[in-house]
């Protein structure tokens, strides 16, 4: 018998003494154990998650709550607003996020301080600045415009006053709180990328913008396009940007549909409608989901 | 001959070398300049929201309804105010400060609880169907929290837990376990197994290996998802707003939410609330950064 076969025997033999321990076959006292351990979290996912969905999907099966709903007229005005939140805010929250990311990259103690500066957004709870982002904005006394006319002399609009200005606002500042923490995600995936490749890209001539549509772009493809998927349903789900920088208003036109079930569900007393309201983005969301899903499970992107 | 055509080729070399670094020079110079023009634009961007939360905080009442950029007599009286409780909104402003650590601390503990033992049952004892709580896990990871909310507050309406702090703290671990999970997951993944073998060999139990053994080799990644699910409770507010309605039961950014219903809202006290609520995140965001950073992206942002 040579070294080898006794390794080898050793090795299967430590096989299937771990097969022993940890497969189907864990005794009787540690499957109890293991099965202790995890009852915690099936309770909390039974009583916290699956509940309220089954519950949600019965409140919201009542098709004359959706009539109720389609005659609202504020939902149509609802229904636009959230699609110009995700597609406006979401996207252009990312692609600057991307770009910024690559601008860290740089060396030099500057840029790290800047960065320390720049995620102060994310740091801050975001209930005290959307309400100060709210008072900033006010057009006789915010503090926008009486910079706008201490240092240009211009006289501001009402931010708030106006549907697409009010709008507009409610989109700039979820850019603003949730831009520095998709920046850090890019910038973890950007420093990830060897270094050897940029290096080897920039030998062959692909420099600046070519060495990030070529080199860095491809690489970070999937990367991306998870973060905004989920950044997407993320969004979907937000009640304090729109409910705290605009108040809905002006005449209940800056709703989103989760304000909007909110409202429906608490401020009118009809929890039905409100389902139904938040009901009708699952077109959107159940797709992202699936896909993210599938995603989130083979790529071992973590966020 | 050959010297003679070598040196003739020389000097139209050396002229290309130095234009090219003299292109390279400014191009660098280019970059540089608009590095820091970029970089100005993002500390403005970044900052001119906080300075707005400092200084309506530091005015008096005349100064907030005046078109000043500097308050012109800064003073502290607003934090005072709030201290001591000294205005009809705030006279439970430390009770309602409590409530809030309460529920961070709570949300925070549990989350570490129930999640480190879910991930050490699936990972480490391999649990039958361990998949399906996995996949659990993602699940409620990309259900938009705001949907749930409404058929939420119902059951917790039935179960006459409304205005009770404990039915808070239920839904914000509900939302923070599975990102816990899926970190603890991943970081567990580069523990060897021959620690948990050779302790269950000299006889400890799974709940030995889980205390003396995984616990403390884990402590990066607890500290990383502890910081997460403490920003997430001092971050919420929706879940806080429905469910908590009496002044002693309330959390601060409900108490702060309902200074705007009042009928001329005291923006430089509000500010100041906002700024003492504001600190522990932003002190324990900065203090832990780093480990945070680490624990975003742990086990790789692969792509």
């Amino acid at each position: 018998m040579d070294a080898s076969q006794v390794l080898d025997g050793n090795r299967s033999l430590a096989r299937r003494a771990r097969s022993r321990m940890f497969r189907g076959s864990l005794q009787g006292s540690e499957y109890t154990w293991a099965l202790a351990f995890v009852i915690p979290y099936i309770a909390i996912f039974l009583i916290f998650v699956i509940y309220p969905v089954v519950y949600g999907l019965w409140l919201g099966s009542d098709p004359a709550s959706y009539v109720e709903l389609f005659d609202d007229p504020i939902y149509q005005t609802t229904i636009i607003n959230t699609a110009l939140y995700l597609a406006i805010g979401v996207n252009v929250k990312m692609f600057l996020a991307l770009l910024l990311s690559g601008f860290f990259m740089r060396r030099g103690w500057w840029v790290k301080a800047l960065l320390m500066i720049y995620v102060l957004p994310w740091a801050v709870p975001q209930l005290p600045v959307f309400i100060s982002i709210h008072w900033m904005l006010n057009g006789d006394y915010g503090l926008l415009n009486n910079l706008l006319f201490e240092l240009f002399g211009i006289e501001g609009p009402s931010w708030l006053d106006s549907h697409w200005l009010a709008l507009g606002s409610v989109i700039l500042a979820y850019i603003w709180k949730w831009m520095p923490f998709w920046t850090v995600i890019l910038l973890a995936g950007r420093m990830a990328i060897p270094q050897e490749i940029h290096e080897a890209a920039k030998i062959d001539g692909a420099t600046g913008i070519r060495s990030f549509v070529h080199v860095s772009f491809p690489l970070l493809a999937n990367l991306y396009l998870v973060c905004t998927l989920l950044s997407t349903i993320f969004t979907v789900g937000d009640f304090n940007t729109a409910t705290f920088v605009s108040g809905g208003g002006p005449a209940f036109s800056t709703f989103t549909l989760a304000t909007l079930g909110i409202r429906d569900a608490f401020d009118l007393a009809q929890p039905r409608v409100g389902v139904a309201a938040v009901m009708t983005a699952l077109p959107l969301v159940v797709p992202l989901v699936i896909i993210l899903m599938r995603k989130l499970r083979t790529a071992e992107v973590q966020l | 001959m050959t010297a003679v055509v070598a040196e003739g080729r020389l000097a139209p070399a050396r002229d290309t070398s130095q234009t090219m670094r003299r292109i390279a020079r400014r191009r660098r110079f280019i970059g540089n300049t608009f590095a820091g023009l970029l970089g100005a634009v993002l500390i403005i961007w970044t900052l001119i929201p906080i300075y707005n939360i400092v200084m309506v905080s530091l005015e008096s009442h005349s100064d907030v309804f005046s078109n000043v950029i500097w308050p012109q007599h800064p003073s502290l009286d607003g934090f005072w105010l709030v201290l001591t409780q000294g205005y009809w909104y705030l006279e439970f402003f430390w009770h309602q400060y409590g409530n809030s650590i309460y529920l961070g601390a709570a949300v925070t503990i549990l989350t570490l609880v129930i999640s480190s033992l879910t991930s050490f049952s699936i990972g480490r004892m391999r649990i039958r169907h361990g998949w399906l709580i996995t996949n659990a896990a993602l699940l409620t990871y990309v259900i938009p929290q705001s949907f749930l909310a409404i058929p939420f507050y119902r059951i917790m309406q039935a179960y006459g837990l409304t205005d009770n702090i404990w039915a808070v703290i239920a839904a914000l671990v509900t939302f923070a376990t599975p990102y816990a999970i899926f970190i603890f997951h991943n970081y567990a993944a580069a523990i060897p197994m021959e620690l948990d073998e050779s302790a269950r060999i000299d006889g400890a139990t799974p709940f030995q290996i889980y205390y003396k053994i995984y616990l403390p080799l884990m402590m990066p990644a607890l500290v990383a998802v502890g910081t997460y699910a403490l920003l997430l409770a001092w971050n919420e507010y929706l879940y806080q707003f429905l469910l908590l309605s009496s002044k002693q039961s309330m959390t601060v950014p409900v108490a702060l939410a309902q200074f705007l219903n009042s009928d001329e809202a005291p923006w430089n006290y509000m500010m100041a609330t906002a700024i003492i609520y504001a600190l522990p995140p932003v002190l324990v965001y900065y203090g832990f950064r780093r480990r945070m950073a680490a624990g975003l992206t742990m086990g790789g942002v692969k792509g």
